[in-house]
């Protein structure tokens, strides 16, 4: 029997279309955005200005204060302004608009696609370098790696968990990149276990995902200290909680970290990033983006650079099927939904899903008929049949009791849903104005 | 590009299982019941399942357009469920207006009263079958012969169930082993030859049934196994102290609707705890309860009281048994 986390989960559809495509290289777009605000925590200040001209490479926002990250330019070219873009979500955010002129990389990169496996830096200077490269965690939540990296007083880290599970259907980033850089994920990997202080690494993968668990084994045979996890499919095992839960058996306690229990986790991405930020010098400017769609001509894993607008990334895989209905940023479980095709991606863009018309448009709700799948799939221990009309009557204090906080926007109760009731909308709702009360008692 | 996209929060996809494929499922997996009671009770049987399931829907339907002036949701299946329910707990010769009435009944005040699907504490149709029993204690309880009584609706010839005869036997100080030689065997009482409500006499068609929804999943093994499981350990004590006195626990589980109540009226999931641990207490609670009236109460049979006594402790149960949270033992901060 394979490791898995115990709680809840659900078995959505794989549809891993693009699961054996190769990494191609995103033709450069004629002009990017890019965000200054792609990360967790505050968004960087920008250090260019309209007119100045960039090198690929180049710092062009600098992060402010310890919960930000750095910025740099993904192309070369000029800046033609510093303007607002939507987001992802949404909402108006500063972006720098550079014009794309060449490809002109900064001299500090090296360019050269071989393997280096020489780790010449302390575990001080690999944090530094980390800083310096813009490094936030790729799996999607974007929380700087710097930060990830400095246990706070009176914790330690014991281990650490690489994150190659995917779980989410459609999405084949993660996948493409062990196959095809399962070396250098390799390196990156003793990288942050050396700025940890470690000697243990666990590499899960799920095991849908055959050929790379094999391969990643192989490799694993050539490094000190780690371990390759096959584990069995079910989602959400990509969420923190529940990976370390199924690799090392351990529950993060309710309100906490995976330091908590001694670990830190981070994405296969990530490890890759950390990998060219120290053997290479290079900065994080591109990333691994799945476009994607049960309609969609070609879909694919894209070499992108930053701040590429979507639209650019949906033409080289064919351009928009006819009956499109909804494009989604990330995987269908818990990506978000876009209003135009010319958001850029960022750094914690894993992939573009595009869902057909009939697919599209949700499922009239219908009375709860107490069936209890909700509660019998959620991977945190809720009620989340509970939690709905309870927020929708703003009844905080009882939200807050029924350990609403805990909830990580899964989706697996809305899924799941016989009536097709939007669980999650609400829980989300109620989450966020319980957060906001939780947070003024702290003041 | 001009088309307008759909934006919506996550998730973007849902399962296939909705509320019309459950109640269909349920619908589905009693057919072999049915056949049998159509088989066992013929033309009786066939009046009674029409009347009750098309009079269930009309009501929901009259009552969601003129009284609650809401939308009409009698496609979801669920009135036609509570109506194939209702005549599965009732006799083959009761006259048609008695039917009607229990499916107003069940309806009206065991389900829209409170505000229709998933909002009722009890179950519609035991709702129903007790409010008739209650009424009409004399028609509800004559049962007609098995088979021989096929060609005939309300004046079909009537017998005793087998629980009937043993309580009647116990009452008058007749020893179990001697009334037991009367009432048709184990193997009889499985396949479904005995009086009794229309959908509680084939213990194999139930099963069936029982093992197509664990299939299909729309209900978990808990509650029927548990509850059954309870009923046997009961009465396997007290056959076992005075093998004289009480029938055996597979007898017990044969007859009387141990059976139709633990999968089908037990399990049904509006009325039901949410959490594993709960639907045990919840079942074991039926169980024992069951084995008390039928041992120590007047009915001769209990499982629609047990069930309705136990639907009202349910908001109880769910709002002290929770399910374990993830990380919630381990002390922090």
């Amino acid at each position: 029997m394979l490791r898995t986390f115990h709680k809840g989960g659900i078995h959505p559809p794989d549809t891993k279309l693009s699961a054996h495509q190769p990494i191609r290289d995103l033709p450069l777009p004629g002009s990017v955005a890019v965000l200054l605000s792609q990360h967790m925590g505050a968004p960087a200040r920008a250090v260019v200005n309209k007119g100045d001209a960039v090198k690929t490479g180049q710092l062009i926002a600098r992060g402010e204060g310890f919960l930000s990250s750095h910025v740099h330019s993904p192309v070369s070219g000029t800046v033609a302004k510093i303007e607002e873009v939507h987001d992802v979500s949404g909402y108006r955010r500063q972006a720098v608009y550079i014009d794309v002129l060449g490809d002109d990389w900064e001299d500090s990169i090296i360019r050269d696609g071989t393997l280096d496996k020489n780790i010449r830096s302390d575990g001080e200077e690999i944090l530094k370098k980390i800083v310096d490269a813009g490094i936030v965690g790729l799996g999607g939540a974007t929380f700087p790696t710097h930060v990830k990296l400095s246990v706070p007083r009176g914790k330690e880290a014991t281990c650490i968990i690489i994150n190659g599970v995917e779980c989410e259907p459609y999405l084949t980033a993660d996948h493409a990149l062990m196959l095809e850089k399962g070396e250098e994920i390799m390196v990156g990997i003793q990288l942050l276990k050396k700025a940890l202080h470690v000697n243990k690494a666990y590499l899960g993968i799920e095991n849908n995902k055959q050929d790379a668990v094999e391969h990643m084994q192989r490799l694993a045979c050539g490094f000190e200290g780690i371990e390759v996890c096959e584990l069995q499919v079910k989602y959400p095992q990509g969420g923190e909680k529940q990976l370390v839960q199924a690799i090392i058996g351990r529950e993060v306690p309710s309100g906490g970290l995976p330091i908590d229990v001694g670990v830190v986790v981070f994405n296969v991405g990530t490890a890759f990033a950390v990998y060219e930020a120290l053997q290479k010098n290079k900065p994080l400017i591109e990333r691994i983006v799945t476009v994607t769609g049960r309609h969609l001509k070609q879909p694919s894993n894209f070499r992108t650079r930053i701040g590429t607008p979507v639209s650019v990334l949906i033409d080289a895989a064919g351009g928009i099927p006819e009956n499109t209905g909804k494009i989604i940023s990330g995987g269908p479980m818990m990506g978000k939904a876009l209003s135009n095709t010319e958001v850029p991606v960022v750094k914690g863009t894993s992939g573009i899903l595009i869902l057909p018309e009939e697919e599209s448009a949700r499922q009239t709700s219908q009375p709860c008929i107490r069936c209890a799948r909700c509660l019998s799939v959620c991977p945190m221990g809720l009620e989340p049949y509970l939690l709905m009309p309870l927020s929708q009557q703003n009844l905080f204090d009882r939200l807050e009791y029924e350990h609403i906080m805990d909830c990580i926007e899964c989706g697996s109760c809305s899924y799941i849903c016989p009536a097709c009731r939007p669980l999650l909308d609400y829980i989300r709702l109620g989450k966020s104005n319980v957060g906001k009360i939780i947070r003024s008692r702290k003041k | 590009m001009s088309k307008l996209l759909t934006v919506s929060p996550s998730p973007h996809i849902g399962s296939d299982q909705s509320v019309q494929e459950l109640m269909y499922g349920v619908i589905l997996s009693l057919v072999p019941a049915l056949l049998v009671t159509l088989y066992v009770f013929g033309i009786g049987a066939l009046i009674v399942v029409a009347l009750s399931v098309f009079s269930c829907i009309l009501f929901e339907w009259g009552i969601q357009k003129y009284l609650m002036k809401s939308e009409i949701r009698i496609r979801d299946g669920s009135a036609a469920v509570t109506g194939l329910l209702l005549a599965f707990n009732l006799p083959s010769n009761l006259p048609w207006w008695m039917v009607v009435l229990g499916a107003l009944f069940a309806i009206g005040i065991g389900k829209m009263t409170y505000g229709g699907l998933g909002n009722n504490p009890f179950n519609p149709a035991l709702v129903g079958r007790v409010f008739l029993l209650i009424s009409f204690p004399v028609q509800m309880t004559s049962w007609p012969l098995p088979v021989v009584s096929r060609m005939h609706y309300l004046d079909a010839t009537t017998g005793a169930t087998p629980l009937g005869l043993l309580k009647e036997a116990v009452r008058n100080g007749e020893a179990v082993p001697e009334v037991m030689k009367q009432i048709p065997d184990h193997m009889q009482l499985f396949l479904g030859q005995m009086g009794g409500s229309l959908g509680e006499i084939s213990a194999l068609a139930l099963i069936i049934g029982f093992i197509w929804l664990l299939y299909k999943r729309i209900i978990t093994w808990h509650i029927p196994v548990f509850m059954v499981g309870t009923i046997f350990v009961f009465t396997g004590i007290l056959w076992w102290l005075n093998p004289v006195r009480n029938a055996t626990p597979v007898f017990h589980i044969l007859t009387g609707g141990v059976l139709l109540g633990a999968i089908y009226m037990a399990t049904d999931l509006v009325t039901s705890p949410m959490t594993r641990a709960g639907m045990i207490l919840y079942a074991a609670g039926i169980g024992l309860i069951t084995v008390i009236i039928r041992v120590y109460g007047a009915y001769p049979e209990g499982v629609s009281f047990a069930i309705l006594i136990m639907n009202a402790f349910v908001p109880l149960i769910n709002k002290y048994i929770k399910p374990r949270r993830f990380g919630e033992e381990v002390k922090h901060g």
